[in-house]
């Protein structure tokens, strides 16, 4: 058995949910993204038992192209919170009625497929064919299903395809630079490129202009807030629990692997922009009117966080980060998906329309309590894990990096307490407030256990993860 | 030699079916003589032989772009059959002329010798400048065809004058010959005046900046039809045969050849993206959009290694792509007073099926994966990187970026506005934008198709 596997589940479900009726295609979609967890779980036991699961064969013979497929720890970390998150988000749709149902979960599951491709790739030509593809499915989803004011909706989405499409053929032109280096494009290969300090920046400032901008990091983050807030909220899920994960991990997998002496030498500065990040998002979080934009802006704080610790280039700030992306993924989720069920009732995300929910609805409450307090990292949960070893990994590189980040935790702590307060607190609200239907529930208490457990028990996915970032650090300081 | 007397023979035969008044047979009857024609072509691949003097040369380059000029043509016919219907008593003037096209088409890379070559591209820019016009009680199409002939002809002089410096430089207009001498060093300098006059006049032909301007008034006043012709086959045809003619005639391009292509090509992408950006009306944007894709070909001239293949595979990518796009936009502009992206809203719902393929092959020509647009850009980029102009590489990046904007414009009337009524599509324009759109994709997925066949 190998990753493939995930790939044809995937696949086949978009294409099932897509000839499947519009009543239908949510169930078969959920079919479908439920498989592929299992799948990936049956993968994970599977290289545990020390089964080789990754996958070669030639496919493009001038240039030289591999179909290759990794199956390491890191990849099946993102490919466990990939097909993880996917069933849940179809699963939060089920309320929204969304018309031409088939189309849009079969490009969910498309998504899907594509951002799990990006995550398995080991060819860099490979990796890149995902990447673009995933933005296929986002566009559209964001674009027709979206919220809001068509016009507005429009210039947002185009900004969004444009600003990532540019990034990434940056990248292609890196890539293209290094297949005439290497010859081929495996990663192997590419990381073992013996390349001068002058190419190494400039591909390693490529790889970062398509990274930043899909994190996002500032100063290229222009398009992420107004996206978030127009696209559906599944489309939001996919962007924010799963869609910047590819570019955090892309800077682990390739961009310092590729580079490691530009990584090293420049690491301090894109840790810079990454906390300034942190700062940045928190500010504009706090000043925020809108939940959803809101939430944009504090997620733009934590992905800034996790980037700084992509840097450090330890084992503590790697695993931090990954870990950090998977609870941040899950969080985000949830957060995003309790919005959908306020806006759900009272066809608004303004925060000032809402208040004194929680009388009308004590189980919703408690639920989004617990987000709120994970999101903010709160020990025990996943998301303290996280942050703690991400912070101490930045103390390791420079204590005011430990610092200014760990006010995130304060700022983060008093913009999401008070937004809390502001939706859910205070006088009761005359407007009546529906009890959270069973499939909401279930979303929602799937991501609270998940946080709780992983909270308590981070050791599974740690033991998972750590060989791989090792030997992913072994290669990258070989020069040092 | 016997493909270019077969496509003769077809357009004669046309010819002859209007005077023996079976003009409904003409269309299926070419459709067939092509599909034959295509089974010549891939009998006579691999095979490397001389007719006439050396007149005509058929190698594996020349056969290749042969077979994809004949596909192109097979399209081609197959929806003029469905755009003259109305026009039966002209029909086997129109679809013969394009035979003759294609018999132009092929000799323009089929040549040997220099004369050869004249008079392919005056058969396939007689036939066009006829097609521009073709529509004869409408004055846009009446003043694209002779803009168009104008400066064609204006174009072809300076193509036969460089010949002639070229002759006068040689004493030969055999094109192995030439390039004989010219490694011998013992060349006048009028030569390389020629050389660069071929240049000029087939830089006109491709419409690559700063030889552009005729292209949108031209693209826009001539029959949807021309347009679609125009913008796919004999732009193809021009960059196949200039490539063939820089590489034959000088094996050793200059450097400031080199220079001078590396700058008009950087010059057509920008200039063709920015204006597109602007356009409204579609065939104008195509023909933008065509100026751009004419400067990315372009930057094939700047590799070092033989990459007659890469060229093959942009060359099929784009054209494809193209003869999809201009089948949906065929039907939608089919009773229009003009081309205007507003008669695109809707079409996402009025008709899923054709606004996914023109949404396709727009994402093919904008380059982004799985379409074999993705690969041709990719493939070129590298092999520019390896000759050493990584800084029109970048420009070409940066243009991609631009080029999205517009290809988007359209994507988005069709999915995000409303209005337009439900029209049944007929039934050729569907089967050539499926085909089409199929065959990118599939040599997308597997590029070693197209490419294999040069290596």
């Amino acid at each position: 058995m190998n990753v493939t596997l995930i790939l044809i589940i995937l696949l086949i479900g978009a294409i099932a949910t897509w000839l499947s009726g519009d009543k239908a295609a949510p169930k078969v979609a959920l079919l479908g993204g439920l498989a592929s967890f299992v799948a990936t779980l049956m993968l994970v036991i599977d290289a545990q038992n020390g089964n080789d699961i990754t996958f070669l064969v030639e496919w493009i013979n001038k240039p030289v192209v591999y179909f290759a497929l990794e199956g390491d720890g890191l990849t099946l970390v993102m490919l466990l919170l990939t097909t993880a998150l996917t069933p849940l988000i179809i699963l939060s749709g089920f309320g929204s009625g969304f018309s031409n149902a088939r189309s849009l979960y079969a490009l969910v599951l498309f998504m899907a497929f594509a951002m799990s491709g990006t995550f398995m790739a080991a060819d860099g030509l490979l990796y890149y064919i995902f990447w673009e593809l995933s933005l296929i499915p986002i566009y559209f989803i964001a674009l027709l299903w979206g919220n809001g004011d068509p016009e507005e909706r429009k210039k947002a989405v185009v900004k969004f395809f444009i600003y990532t499409f540019g990034g990434s053929l940056f990248m292609l032109t890196a890539f293209a630079y290094l297949y005439h280096k290497a010859g081929n494009f495996m990663i192997t290969d590419l990381s073992r490129l013996n390349l001068t300090d002058q190419e190494q920046f400039w591909i390693f400032l490529a790889f970062f202009l398509a990274y930043a901008i899909k994190i996002p990091l500032i100063p290229f983050h222009t398009w992420q807030a107004a996206v978030y807030q127009k696209a559906p909220t599944v489309g939001t899920m996919l962007l924010s629990g799963i869609m910047l994960k590819m570019g955090l991990y892309s800077v682990i997998r390739w961009q310092i692997q590729i580079a490691p002496t530009a990584a090293q030498q420049h690491g301090k500065w894109l840790i810079a922009i990454g906390i300034a990040g942190v700062l940045y998002g928190s500010i504009l979080a706090l000043r925020q009117k809108d939940l959803k934009r809101l939430m944009a802006y504090s997620s733009l704080a934590h992905v800034g966080l996790i980037a700084a610790a992509c840097y450090t280039l330890t084992v503590d700030g790697l695993n931090g980060a990954v870990l950090q992306m998977v609870a941040h993924g899950f969080v985000v989720v949830g957060l995003f998906f309790a919005a959908e069920i306020i806006y759900r009732r009272y066809q608004t995300d303004e925060i000032v329309a809402m208040g004194g929910i929680r009388p009308l609805t004590p189980k919703f409450t408690s639920m989004f309590l617990i987000l709120v307090l994970a999101s903010v990292a709160l020990p025990s949960t996943f998301n303290f894990v996280g942050e703690f070893m991400v912070l101490y990994s930045l103390a390791q590189v420079d204590l005011v990096f430990a610092i200014v980040g760990g006010l995130t935790v304060i700022l983060g702590a008093f913009y999401m307490l008070r937004m809390f307060q502001n939706v859910m607190l205070g006088e009761t609200n005359s407007k009546p407030f529906a009890d959270v239907s069973f499939q909401e529930g279930l979303v929602m208490v799937i991501i609270i256990g998940v946080l709780l457990f992983f909270g308590f028990y981070p050791k599974p996915i740690l033991n998972l993860l750590t060989p791989s970032i090792t030997e992913i650090l072994t290669r990258i300081n070989r020069f040092g | 030699m016997n493909i270019l007397l077969a496509v003769i023979g077809l357009g004669i035969l046309c010819l002859l079916l209007e005077i023996a008044s079976v003009r409904k047979a003409i269309v299926p009857l070419s459709i067939a003589g092509l599909l034959g024609v295509l089974v010549m072509v891939a009998e006579q691949f691999g095979r490397v032989e001389s007719h006439y003097n050396d007149m005509i040369v058929s190698n594996p380059f020349s056969v290749g772009f042969s077979g994809l000029f004949v596909v192109l043509t097979l399209f081609i016919i197959i929806l003029s059959g469905e755009f003259y219907k109305d026009k039966t008593s002209k029909i086997s003037d129109f679809i013969s002329i394009k035979i003759f096209l294609l018999a132009g088409s092929i000799a323009m890379v089929m040549f040997g010798n220099l004369a050869m070559f004249f008079i392919g591209i005056e058969v396939l820019s007689i036939a066009l400048y006829v097609l521009a016009a073709s529509d004869r009680l409408s004055l846009r199409s009446n003043e694209a065809g002779m803009k168009y002939f104008l400066m064609g002809s204006f174009a072809s002089g300076i193509i036969l004058f460089g010949i002639c410096l070229i002759y006068g430089a040689t004493g030969s207009f055999n094109v192995a010959e030439i390039h004989e001498l010219s490694r011998s060093g013992l060349i006048p300098e009028w030569f390389s005046i020629g050389l660069v006059m071929l240049l000029v006049g087939m830089l006109f032909k491709v419409a690559a900046a700063p030889f552009h301007f005729w292209a949108p008034d031209v693209y826009e006043g001539s029959p949807t039809m021309v347009t679609a012709t125009m913008s796919t086959l004999s732009k193809v045809v021009a960059i196949a045969a200039l490539y063939k003619l820089v590489n034959e005639l000088n094996a050793d391009i200059s450097v400031a050849m080199q220079m001078i292509i590396a700058i008009v090509a950087g010059a057509s992408m920008t200039v063709g993206n920015v204006m597109a950006l602007k356009q409204d009306n579609v065939k104008r944007m195509l023909a933008f959009s065509g100026i751009s894709h004419a400067g990315y070909m372009l930057m094939i001239l700047l590799t070092t290694e033989t990459t007659g293949a890469i060229l093959l595979y942009y060359t099929a990518a784009y054209a494809l792509a193209g003869i999809a796009a201009f089948a949906v936009i065929l039907h939608v502009t089919r009773n229009g007073e003009n081309e205007s992206v507003s008669l695109f809203r809707g079409l996402g719902k009025s008709n899923p099926l054709m606004a996914l393929i023109l949404t396709a092959s727009f994402i093919s020509m904008a380059g982004i994966p799985v379409f074999a647009g993705f690969f041709a850009k990719f493939m070129l980029f590298t092999a520019t990187i390896e000759g050493g102009y990584l800084a029109v590489v970048l420009i070409a990046v940066i243009n991609s970026i631009i080029s999205v904007g517009y290809y988007f414009k359209l994507v988005l009337a069709m999915y995000t506005q409303e209005g337009g009524e439900r029209r049944s599509v007929p039934v050729s324009y569907m089967v050539v934008a499926l085909a089409a759109i199929l065959l990118n994709v599939a040599i997308g997925l597997f590029p070693s198709l197209v490419v294999d066949l040069l290596n």
